[in-house]
């Protein structure tokens, strides 16, 4: 037979074509030929844990050999395996061949066991498997990786003690990879996390991305956050450790405590974005605890807190001073003023969350001094960031009265959006201008025909329309005469 | 009600024999094996229960938390014997944590291999709804096997399968894990009832379960989330004092009528048969007492009962009717609409940014961002930077987590400069040798997880023209389940495959997305039942899904079983990325 170079340059015992070659028949006729081979180099390793010598080799192979032949007929003709990525290759750690072969060579006690174990009285010891080896050295045996592998899969008895050499390891832990059992790999990573120190460890995970998310996964779930920031730091993954370390914050329920942990957050090494952002979270519960305590009771006592402040969003924080303390000046901690400037909130978010606390209070003086700029001459005008449009909305939302709506709808400078808002919103007041200043006596009609007859704004649109011509300059010949 | 239904259509199987197997097995274990006669649910609180032969029913999420419990009665003094039983499978961390924790031969375990759970006529669930943060976010391949057993189960009571067809990395190792469990088990000849499979990634179409649902179905689910095949409608639906469950299935002969059908198209079906009910009762006028024993006897049972299931859907239509216009939806789908044709990006941004500001519904923020990054290939970083920080000070900065759980499965990124990942690929690639290569690209592949979704919608005609009409009365094809606006992708590779038989010109597609598709044959099974096929959804879908499935499979006479993780849709997509359970 011939093999690949590199493994023939390494001096690798060629056996190892029992698994890997297993799909071939080719494999299979190699076999008798390397068992002899083998046979003569290394004999020491064939004695199992009771000090028996195992069974012979050529059997093994020779039980191999019918299995290959038995499932191969059936791959023939039925479903093909296809290739799975990213299935690391097998001998992705180069050292680590040999215990395959040791192991294959071992199968012959096992298969007495197998026998045994039928027995019903034998039976009761699968519960109480992981015991001392004294109790089972009798009559466990070695099975291959593949084998182990395959009886966790099935739920069968099996044992992880044999594997004991670096190399017999990280082969347990790629045939597991392979067998695409998360399982499995699972319970072979917390063998290995037992059985290596955690250097070994997470070298050898490093290159393997499948293996290693399995481990990530498991420490984060039973909470072994200390190791997990550890393997994290030999990885280099930084903000995945300082994110990691950061997440504990949930666990803190005190909130003195909690700011505290914040604190000490700020030293990770998080990525200059988030850094800013823990930045304002220790900054916020900091506030937050400060105004926790703060604020004049009697709007405490008119508008009774729903629930305490701590460890809310920041927008809900503003929102909170907007409503409670506003006007305070804005060196103090909890005025709005100040808020915004710490978590510099856009002007447009600041607009939005304080006209909706404003509005909730149904303080319209200060929702109008929100908009209200002054030029250089003196002169005041209404400027927002966010369209009218929308102001009304949620001043509307907010039940403000049509005398403060209106002269919101005003300022909506589409003057279409402008009449269907104040249809919606009944403002007759800015329908009836908007016509007059339009100059569309059609419209106005129609607009008397909607309202009450005999109301105010009956009576306005009356007085507009007798009043067109001075109004309007010339009444256009197109326009129908007057009905009164 | 619209639809000519093909008269060729195949009969499905009966999938109750699923659901008597299970229970069997069950009932085998508790009272064979262990002796019990009580059922005890668990929950995070101290449990109360009298007999010493309680049992245990645990959801698998919160395995590290039971020697809690165990460790709370020892505190109380009470001393007692515990068996977990594992459904469907045992957890070999979770022995080893009991062995850590000295409790376990105070507890004991065993295995209920219950995998399939039939909601429905042709819905199958795994009952898995952690698979998909699981598998596609913590990179566990806990449940792969899993997938792999559900999938033998159905071989061997309803195969042989005579072709499987599969895109994405898990679908391939279900598959392998299924195959290699055929192949060590034994195999009977029988007639099959299932001929074709198709197995899917949920990861290959992420846009489909973040899009508002507008069949209603799916928009019950969006609204008041049906387990287990079962909703609660609340006191504002039954316009009583009390709420009341409901088993949505084929069942409710009014649901069946409208479980599929575009919400615009509801009410004037509900009217409809608002009036024909009438007309039944109608009939009693004018009766002689003859005629009227026997209207009591053979129709009055059935037109109460239909008259029930009517009123029911009627008030959950006016209740969703009530909440969607109070949530502006109109405009929420507006938005969405734009974002699958890419239109008017800004507007939309700008819209979700108000959206943000507002603090309207944390999950909708977030679901019109990953909508966002997915149709567009991920955010540009000034944008990007801005919506996170906008979305933390609405949220919570502890939404920092989520951000950095929806970038590792690439729900939402930021776009890479250029091509600088593909650049560092290749040169990757040069320099080292192929099984490192390999690896790296492992590495990276989080990194370079493309959406190319306008590529692929016009590859695959996802998105028809917005300026063209669109008849929701009479749906001319499986776009109609989000009002004309966008075909699934899900479904549209399905019905490509089927159709071509296996991926041949579609290569194109498959490698947009990342590739891993597969078609393969078993040339032994000669079957009939080429006509029914098992897609397998390994993450969820979604009812819309299903119900473009029906559809096509009523145009094409094909009859679809879809087998999934979970039944899944927006909310429960994302709420499963968030880290907040401390």
């Amino acid at each position: 037979p011939t093999y690949p170079k590199d493994l023939q340059e390494e001096g690798w015992p060629p056996l190892m074509y029992v698994t890997f070659l297993k799909e071939s028949k080719r494999a299979v006729n190699s076999i008798r030929s390397l068992v002899e081979e083998e046979d003569e180099e290394d004999d020491v390793e064939k004695v199992s844990w009771s000090g028996e010598p195992v069974g012979s080799i050529s059997w093994s192979v020779k039980e191999t050999e019918s299995s290959i032949r038995s499932t191969g007929e059936v791959r023939d003709q039925s479903f093909p395996k296809i290739h799975t990525a990213p299935s690391l290759p097998k001998n992705s750690s180069g050292y680590s061949l040999s215990s395959l072969f040791k192991g294959k060579a071992k199968t012959g006690s096992f298969q007495s066991f197998s026998e045994s174990f039928g027995d019903p009285s034998i039976r009761n010891y699968a519960p109480e498997l992981r015991k001392p080896k004294s109790e089972y050295k009798d009559y466990v045996s070695d099975w291959t990786p593949e084998e182990t592998v395959k009886r966790m899969q099935q739920g069968k008895v099996y044992s992880l003690e044999k594997f004991r050499s670096l190399q017999d390891k990280l082969l347990l832990l790629d045939e597991a990879v392979n067998a695409h059992d998360g399982n499995v790999i699972t319970a072979v990573l917390i063998y290995l996390k037992k059985s290596l120190s955690k250097e070994i460890l997470f070298r050898e995970l490093i290159t393997r991305e499948i293996a290693l998310r399995h481990y990530i996964h498991y420490l984060k779930e039973i909470g072994e956050q200390k190791l997990l920031v550890e393997l994290f730091k030999s990885m280099d993954r930084t903000e995945d450790m300082a994110l990691m370390q950061y997440r504990d914050h949930l666990n803190v329920r005190d909130e003195n405590k909690k700011r505290d942990f914040l604190k000490n957050c700020l030293s990770f090494p998080f990525s200059p974005d988030d850094a800013t952002h823990v930045q304002d979270h220790y900054t916020l519960l900091e506030r937050q605890i400060i105004i926790e305590s703060s604020g004049q009771a009697d709007i405490f006592k008119k508008y009774p807190r729903k629930a305490s402040i701590l460890n809310m969003p920041i927008i809900t924080t503003l929102y909170y001073s907007c409503f409670y303390h506003y006007g305070e000046s804005d060196g103090t901690f909890s005025s709005p003023a100040n808020i915004r400037k710490t978590f510099r909130i856009s002007d447009k978010q600041f607009l939005l969350t304080c006209l909706g606390a404003r509005a909730k209070l149904k303080a319209w003086f200060d929702v109008d001094a929100l908009f209200t700029t002054k030029n250089w001459l003196g002169y005041t005008k209404k400027r927002s960031p966010i369209g009218f449009h929308r102001i009304v909305d949620i001043l509307q939302k907010n039940n403000a009265p049509v005398q403060v709506l209106q002269d919101y709808v005003n300022l909506v400078e589409d003057v279409e959006q402008k009449i269907s808002l104040a249809q919606k919103y009944k403002c007759h007041d800015v329908i009836i201008n908007t016509y007059r200043d339009l100059k569309d006596r059609q419209q106005l009609i129609v607009y008397r025909g909607k309202v009450e007859r005999g109301s105010s704004e009956y009576r306005k649109i009356e007085e507009i329309l007798s009043n067109s011509v001075r109004l309007w300059g010339e009444v256009s010949p197109r326009l129908p005469l007057l009905q009164s | 009600m619209a639809h000519s239904v093909r008269r060729d259509a195949p009969e499905l199987p009966d999938f109750s024999l699923l659901k008597r197997l299970a229970r069997d097995q069950l009932i085998y274990l508790l009272e064979q094996q262990h002796d019990v006669d009580k059922l005890y649910k668990v929950e995070h609180k101290p449990i109360l229960y009298r007999t010493v032969r309680g049992c245990f029913l645990y959801p698998l999420t919160n395995w590290f938390l039971f020697p809690d419990v165990v460790n709370a009665d020892k505190a109380f003094g009470r001393f007692r014997r515990y068996k977990i039983i594992f459904s469907p499978q045992k957890f070999y961390a979770c022995e080893n944590l009991l062995e850590e924790q000295g409790i376990f031969g105070d507890v004991t375990t065993d295995e209920w291999s219950f995998y399939l759970l039939p909601l429905d006529d042709d819905i199958i669930s795994l009952e898995l709804p952690e698979f998909f943060r699981d598998y596609f976010l913590e990179g566990d391949q806990r449940w792969v096997r899993t997938a792999g057993s559900a999938l033998h189960l159905l071989h061997s009571v309803y195969g042989p399968f005579s072709k499987v067809y599969g895109i994405g990395r898990c679908s391939k190792m279900a598959y392998e894990s299924w195959r290699e469990q055929v192949e060590e088990g034994e195999q009977r000849a029988r007639q099959a009832e299932i001929g074709n499979v198709f197995l899917i990634d949920r990861d290959v179409d992420l846009v489909t379960p973040l899009c508002s649902q507008v069949v209603y179905e799916g928009l019950v689910d969006d609204i008041f989330r049906i387990k287990c095949g079962c909703v609660e409608f609340c006191p504002d639906v039954t316009s009583s004092d009390k709420s009341i469950k409901v088993m949505l299935n084929s069942q409710d002969k009014v649901f069946n009528e409208i479980r599929n059908e575009h919400f615009s198209q509801v009410f004037g079906f509900l009217s409809q048969k608002a009036r024909n009910l009438q007309t039944a009762y109608d009939k009693r006028s004018g009766m002689d007492i003859k005629q009227m024993k026997t209207f009591v006897s053979e129709e009055l049972k059935g037109l109460k009962q239909e008259h029930r299931l009517l009123s029911l859907h009627i008030g959950a239509s006016e209740s969703m009717m009530k909440k969607k216009t109070k949530q502006d939806f109109q405009e929420l789908l507006k938005t969405e609409h734009s974002l699958l044709e890419g239109f008017e990006i800004r507007e939309c941004i700008s819209y979700i940014e108000e959206h943000i500001n507002r603090q309207v519904s944390m999950v909708e923020s977030m679901r019109l961002l990953c909508l966002l990054s997915l149709t567009e290939n991920g955010l540009l970083p000034k944008d990007y930077r801005s919506l996170k920080a906008q979305f933390l000070q609405s949220y919570g900065i502890e939404h920092l987590l989520t951000f950095s759980n929806l970038k590792q499965l690439g729900l939402l990124v930021e776009q890479q400069p250029g091509e600088t990942l593909t650049v560092m690929e290749s040169r990757v690639g040069k320099l080292v040798n192929d099984k490192t290569a390999g690896k790296l690209t492992d590495a990276f592949s989080s990194l370079a997880k493309k959406s190319n979704f306008r590529a692929l919608g016009r590859r695959l005609n996802l998105v028809p023209k917005s300026d063209e009409e669109y008849d929701l009365r009479v749906p001319r094809d499986m776009a109609y389940i989000f009002s004309g606006a966008y075909i699934p992708l899900s479904c549209k590779l399905i019905e490509q495959v089927l159709e071509r038989d296996g991926w041949t010109g579609l290569e194109e597609v498959t490698r947009m997305l990342n590739g891993h598709e597969f078609a393969v044959t078993d040339a032994r099974v000669k079957t009939d039942s080429q006509r029914i096929i098992l897609v397998m959804f390994l993450g969820g879908c979604t009812f819309s899904e299903i119900s473009a499935l029906r559809f096509l499979g009523r145009e094409k006479g094909l009859k679809f079983i879809v087998v999934t993780t979970a039944i899944t849709n927006s909310a429960r997509l994302l709420e499963s990325m968030l880290d907040n359970h401390a």
